[in-house]
């Protein structure tokens, strides 16, 4: 065996040590979560309030609070973001304004999140007054979220090839109406994986919510439905700290002799929640693809 | 009559072509809409991260090389104390600490993955790199909290919170976004300078380190100022292992802060407008620039950085 033979033999296992010495890492992390976290996950912890002072405290308004604000940022997020989306794909020409909105929305999307959420402080608890809420958390998550859903929308509207769109315009129909009964049709698996991916970072986000949605969880009452008492769960006027803020929140101040069991606990379910995004992206995006296609 | 009445149906335009523009105006609304929010966002932290040099009269050299940070006091020379030089120097510390020490692993890795072991990579590596990239970064700071902290303080002494606990909790979190993004450079290479390289002689190594990674450079490059922008935007899995003290770091393991951390612990004990509020908003102002640089210098490597012929 020759001088670059051993050379080359020298250097790939150094190679393969360096990714096993990551994979150790990685393994230790994802194992940590779930050893210590999942002995911690119970039907109390995920449905009870949780203490302050006492033990036996669970995560279920917080849980609930993801949950909603998930949900109304979503909702707000997306209409916003198929538009944008819509106007790159098909009607931005080559050109500096192109370039400028390109530019913007990465601007936006590589901003640190603690910005975002100083910036939703600043204009919607401060300025239009709405307090720490779910609705100023909802409007900042949406904020935090459209650069993303944009790019993925965008992403998965281009990869519809060009004979699907020179079909509609064949048969007459307005640009609009290729897009929306075409192209955004045939691009739906691809959309709705990009939706699911892009809630499991909506889903963990704290750094945003802190000053937005607050950090407290004001008891709710599960048997009132109506959005306008303060204390029902659908209220967008109310104070909500989410999963994600609440793992913060007890780690930098509190006081619950049972800290480590739940701040472990949260963070097993954060994991699992994104694990579960992750993993149903992919499962819907195929199954909706077979749905439409029939192809199996 | 009639024909009046047929030249302007036929000068009117078609049902088809209103809708056409309305839905034109609807989506561009929506992109002008998030173009709005770009600029409101500069524009807000601009004028409020200003405020402190040009409503409360503090002097940018005092902001930048003082290091005392005790917004509302005096120093000892009798300026205000608002240098934020402990928290430049802590977010530049434990970013470039973070990028240093997660760049080797994360190419090491990258080539595995695509080089050396491609099944194993697709199989094993690829989903569990997806996941940790999605991880929440409070997850990350916890797990500083209760594993790492303590195994710096039984290390190396002192309390455990400071720049290298920050520094390893940084890398774990963007090690997985280096790798994938690497990955991603790696793949897009074209298979014919791989097969060129070994028809040539040259060994798998040869081919990787000269061929394969000086192909894929531009791509690494900006993986890991990708990397840098989000450990120095980082906020709270930081702000829960550094010790936030407001000091210029002495050593890897005294207590320290960051830009980020100092906005989130005292963001909300403020009242807006006061010298204090300002202050804070300057750091992010501070942020928000570094950001806006990191994004130009994604750019220019992009421009400037491929592979040329």
């Amino acid at each position: 065996m020759n001088r670059t033979q051993k050379q080359s033999r020298f250097a790939i296992a150094c190679l393969k040590a360096v990714a096993g010495f990551v994979v150790v890492i990685l393994a230790f992390l994802i194992g940590y979560i779930f050893i210590t976290g999942l002995p911690n996950i119970s039907w109390h912890f995920l449905t009870s309030p949780a203490k302050a002072f006492n033990a036996g405290g669970g995560i279920g308004i917080q849980l609930f609070n993801s949950f909603y604000l998930l949900v109304l940022a979503m909702l707000i997020s997306l209409p916003i973001a198929l538009g944008a989306a819509i106007y790159l794909n098909v009607y931005a020409k080559d050109n500096w304004f192109t370039s400028m909105i390109k530019t913007s929305i990465e601007i936006l999307s590589s901003l640190p999140s603690v910005v975002v959420g100083l910036f939703g402080f600043l204009l919607f608890v401060v300025q239009f007054n709405y307090g720490f809420s779910i609705i100023s958390g909802a409007l900042t998550l949406t904020i935090f979220n459209l650069p993303l859903l944009t790019r993925n929308i965008e992403d998965s509207l281009s990869n519809v090839p060009d004979d699907q769109r020179q079909g509609g315009l064949g048969l007459g129909l307005s640009k609009y109406e290729t897009i929306i009964h075409i192209v955004v049709p045939a691009s739906l698996p691809g959309i709705i994986s990009g939706i699911i991916l892009c809630s499991g970072r909506v889903f963990g986000e704290a750094a945003a919510l802190i000053y937005t949605a607050g950090q407290s969880a004001p008891a709710l009452n599960f048997a009132d439905w109506n959005p306008f008492n303060i204390d029902s769960p659908l209220s967008p006027l109310r104070p909500a700290e989410t999963l994600a803020v609440h793992i913060w929140k007890i780690n930098s101040e509190g006081i619950m002799p049972d800290l480590t069991q739940v701040s472990s606990g949260s963070a097993a379910v954060l994991v699992l929640a994104i694990l579960i995004f992750n993993l149903s992206a992919r499962f819907i995006g195929r199954k909706v693809f077979e749905r439409m296609t029939s192809v199996k | 009559m009639q024909n009046q009445k047929l030249a302007k149906k036929l000068m009117k335009k078609s049902k088809t072509a209103r809708y056409e523009r309305f839905g034109h105006l609807l989506s561009l609304s929506a992109l002008l809409l998030i173009m709005a929010i770009v600029l409101g966002i500069i524009v807000f932290v601009a004028s409020k991260g200003l405020a402190t040099f040009f409503k409360d009269g503090i002097s940018v050299k005092d902001f930048f090389t003082g290091t005392l940070w005790n917004p509302g006091t005096k120093t000892p020379g009798g300026h205000q104390a608002v240098g934020a030089l402990p928290m430049i120097v802590g977010s530049f510390l434990v970013t470039i600490l973070a990028a240093l020490l997660a760049t080797p692993f994360a190419i090491g890795t990258a080539v595995y993955m695509t080089e050396i072991s491609p099944k194993r990579g697709a199989k094993i590596l690829q989903p569990v790199t997806e996941l940790l990239v999605g991880i929440p970064s409070v997850v990350y700071g916890f797990i500083g909290l209760s594993v790492v902290v303590p195994f710096v303080r039984n290390t190396f002494g002192g309390s455990g919170f400071g720049i290298l606990s920050g520094t390893f909790v940084l890398f774990v979190m963007i090690l997985p976004t280096i790798v994938s993004m690497t990955v991603d450079s790696l793949r897009g290479g074209s298979r014919f300078y791989r097969q060129a390289s070994l028809a040539l002689g040259a060994t798998k190594w040869q081919t990787i380190w000269k061929v394969v990674l000086r192909a894929a450079t531009p791509g690494i490059l900006t993986a890991v100022v990708f990397g840098m922008a989000r450990a120095f935007g980082e906020a709270l899995a930081v702000q829960m292992v550094i010790g936030n003290a407001a000091l210029m770091p002495q050593n890897l393991t005294s207590p320290a802060s960051t830009l980020t951390s100092v906005l989130t612990a005292g963001m909300g004990n403020t009242v807006m407008g006061s010298l204090q509020n300002d202050a804070l908003w300057s750091l992010a102002l501070v942020l928000l620039v570094m950001s806006l640089l990191f994004n130009l210098l994604v750019h220019m490597i992009g421009r400037k950085g491929a592979f040329k012929k």
